[in-house]
C-alpha cells in the first residue's frame, strides 16, 4: 500500500475517477499517438456520459490529449487551449457494449493523417486501464513505458520484439498477446522497466509483418 | 519489516520499536518503496503544503458548473469575522476551511485527495486550523498527516475508502477518523490514544450513505466535510478527556466494511436513491445537461 494513494494525488477536482482519471486517459491516448493531433472524436459511455458534464470529464479528457497532467491548473480552460492549437474536438455517445461504467472511446487523427483509436476505463482513485487499441483488447495501466505492436499473427514476431528489447537492455515487466483471429491481426502489449530507445522502435516499424507500433514513454 | 495490516499492528510496532505511529508509517513506506525516510517525509510535507496552498487559493467568486456549489466558504468567513460564531475561533476556522476546500474541488481547482477528492476538506481543515490557532510547527502537522495516511491505508485494506464500495462512511467517515487520530497525536496522545480517537470518530460516521445530487461531488458532500471535520475534533477531545471507545478501532473498521457490504446499491454513488432522487435533485439534472463542460 502506497500512503501517497491515501494522501494524494494532488489533482484538479472534482472527482478522482471522472476528472483525474479522465485526464490520464486523454494523456495516454495523446502519448500513444506520438504526433500532434488534428482531430479528436471523444465518445463517452456509462457514467462518463451520464454525469461527465458536472464533473468536467470532457474538459479533462481534452486536457489530457493536450499533454496536461491531473494537477494542471489549466484543465478547466482546455477547450479554449485546444481551439488555439487548431485541434478540432467533437463529442458523442459510445456504442460500446458491456464496457466499464467509466469509459471513454477516443478516435484521433494526427496532423499527418495517422489514425488511432483508444478505449480507456477510469477504475477509481485516479487509476485507469487502457482496454482497447484500434479495436483489439488490451489491458495496461500506463504506469510503465509501454510498447504496443500490431502485427500479423505469424510465427516469430514475438521473438523479434523481445530480442530487440534484450539487445537494448530493456527488461519486460508484463507481456500480453491478443489476436482478432488465427492468421489475422494481432497485438502485443509489453510494459517495460526501462524506456525503449527510439531506434529500436523505428527498427520494429520496418520489420516484416509488423503493421503498426505505438509507444507510451514516461517522459 | 515495518509491515502493518491493522491498527493493532500499528500500535504494537510503535510500542515494540519505541516509536510514534508516524515513524512506523514513515519507515513502512520507505522500506516498501525503497526510498529514504527523509524523502518520504519531504514528499508528505509537499502534500501538506499543497493543501495549504489550495486553502489560500480559494476563490469566493467561483460557482460549480451545476450552480449548486460556491461562495459558502466566504459566507462562513464573514460570519466568523463578525464574532458571532459560538463555536469559537478554532472550530469556526475548521468549518470555514472545510467548506472552502470542498468548494474549490467542486469548482475544478487544485486540491489533495485525502483520502478522496470528495472528502478532501476534512483533514486539511483540522490540521491547517490547528497549526494556525495553536502555533504548532509545520512539521508536527506533517507527522499528523503521516499518521492519517497510515490509518487510511489500514482502512483501505480492511474496508474501503470509496463511496461506490462503502458509501459515504468510507469517504467522509475515513477522513474524519484519520483527522481525529492526527489531531489527538498533536495534542499529545500516545499510539493507543490515536487509535481510540479514530475509533470514536469512525463509529459516529457508520452507515453514512453516498447519494449525491446528480452524481456530483457537491450536495451533500461539501457540507458533510464540515461535519466530518468537527466530528474528528469531538472524537479527539473525548480521547484527551480519557474517554475510551468500547469497541476497538479494528472492530469498528470491520463493522464499516460489513455495513458497506449490506448497504443497498442505490445508496452507493449510483444516484438512484436518497437525496439524489428528490424532486429538487431532479430539477438540477436538466440544468446540467445544458452546460458546456
Amino acid at each position: 500500500m502506497d500512503i501517497f494513494d491515501i494522501i494524494g494525488p494532488v489533482m484538479v477536482g472534482p472527482s478522482s475517477s471522472h476528472t483525474a482519471g479522465a485526464v490520464r486517459i486523454g494523456y495516454i491516448a495523446g502519448k500513444l499517438m506520438g504526433e500532434p493531433i488534428a482531430r479528436a472524436e471523444i465518445l463517452l459511455y456509462g457514467s462518463f456520459l451520464a454525469t461527465g458534464k458536472g464533473h468536467g470529464t470532457r474538459k479533462a479528457l481534452v486536457a489530457g490529449l493536450l499533454g496536461m497532467k491531473p494537477d494542471d491548473m489549466r484543465i478547466p480552460d482546455s477547450f479554449e487551449i485546444a481551439r488555439e492549437h487548431g485541434i478540432e474536438v467533437t463529442f458523442g455517445e459510445s456504442t460500446l457494449r458491456d464496457a466499464h461504467p467509466n469509459t471513454a472511446q477516443i478516435l484521433l487523427t494526427s496532423v499527418t493523417g495517422k489514425k488511432l483509436e483508444v478505449v480507456g476505463e477510469s477504475l477509481g482513485g485516479s487509476r485507469i486501464n487502457i482496454a482497447q487499441i484500434d479495436g483489439i483488447a488490451t489491458n495496461f495501466s500506463g504506469d510503465y513505458p509501454t510498447l504496443v505492436v500490431h502485427n500479423m499473427d505469424q510465427p516469430g514476431h514475438v521473438a523479434e520484439v523481445t530480442s530487440m528489447l534484450a539487445h537494448k537492455s530493456v527488461n519486460i515487466a508484463t507481456m500480453q498477446l491478443y489476436r482478432a483471429s488465427r492468421g489475422g491481426n494481432s497485438v502485443m502489449v509489453l510494459e517495460c522497466d526501462q524506456e525503449v530507445p527510439e531506434d529500436g522502435i523505428n527498427w520494429l516499424r520496418h520489420a516484416e509483418g509488423v503493421v503498426k507500433v505505438t509507444y507510451l514513454g514516461m517522459e | 519489516m515495518a509491515e502493518y495490516h491493522s491498527i493493532s499492528d500499528l500500535v504494537k510496532l510503535s510500542a515494540d520499536n519505541n516509536q510514534e505511529i508516524w515513524q512506523v508509517v514513515l519507515t513502512g513506506q520507505a522500506q516498501d518503496k525503497l526510498m529514504s525516510e527523509r524523502d518520504v517525509f519531504a514528499q508528505m510535507k509537499q502534500m501538506y503544503q499543497a493543501m495549504k496552498s489550495a486553502d489560500e487559493l480559494y476563490d469566493q467568486q467561483l460557482k460549480s458548473p451545476s450552480g449548486m456549489a460556491g461562495g459558502d466558504g466566504y459566507k462562513m468567513h464573514q460570519y466568523n469575522e463578525s464574532g458571532n460564531n459560538i463555536c469559537g475561533n478554532f472550530i469556526g476556522m475548521v468549518m470555514e476551511k472545510a467548506l472552502k476546500m470542498g468548494e474549490s474541488n467542486a469548482c475544478m481547482k487544485r486540491i489533495v485527495a485525502a483520502p478522496t477528492a470528495g472528502s478532501c476538506g476534512v483533514i486539511p481543515a483540522v490540521l491547517l486550523s490547528y497549526e494556525k490557532c495553536f502555533n504548532v510547527p509545520e512539521d508536527e502537522c506533517v507527522k499528523a498527516l503521516l499518521i492519517a495516511a497510515g490509518i487510511g491505508a489500514v482502512i483501505a485494506e480492511n474496508a474501503s475508502i470509496a463511496g461506490a464500495a462503502g458509501g459515504c462512511q468510507a469517504e467522509i467517515g475515513s477522513a474524519s477518523a484519520m483527522a481525529a487520530a492526527g489531531l489527538a497525536y498533536m495534542q499529545g496522545a500516545d499510539s493507543e490514544g490515536c487509535a481510540n480517537a479514530l475509533a470514536l470518530a469512525l463509529k459516529s460516521m457508520l452507515g453514512l450513505t453516498c447519494d449525491p445530487v446528480c452524481g456530483l461531488v457537491e450536495v451533500p458532500c461539501i457540507k458533510r466535510n464540515v461535519s466530518g471535520a468537527v466530528n474528528a475534533i469531538t472524537a479527539a477531545q473525548m480521547t484527551m478527556a480519557g474517554i475510551r471507545s468500547v469497541i476497538p478501532a479494528d472492530e469498528v473498521i470491520d463493522s464499516m466494511r460489513r455495513i458497506g457490504n449490506d448497504m443497498p446499491v442505490c445508496l452507493k454513488e449510483t444516484g438512484d436513491g436518497g437525496l439524489a432522487i428528490t424532486p429538487t435533485a431532479r430539477g438540477y439534472k436538466e440544468k446540467i445537461n445544458n452546460i458546456d463542460n
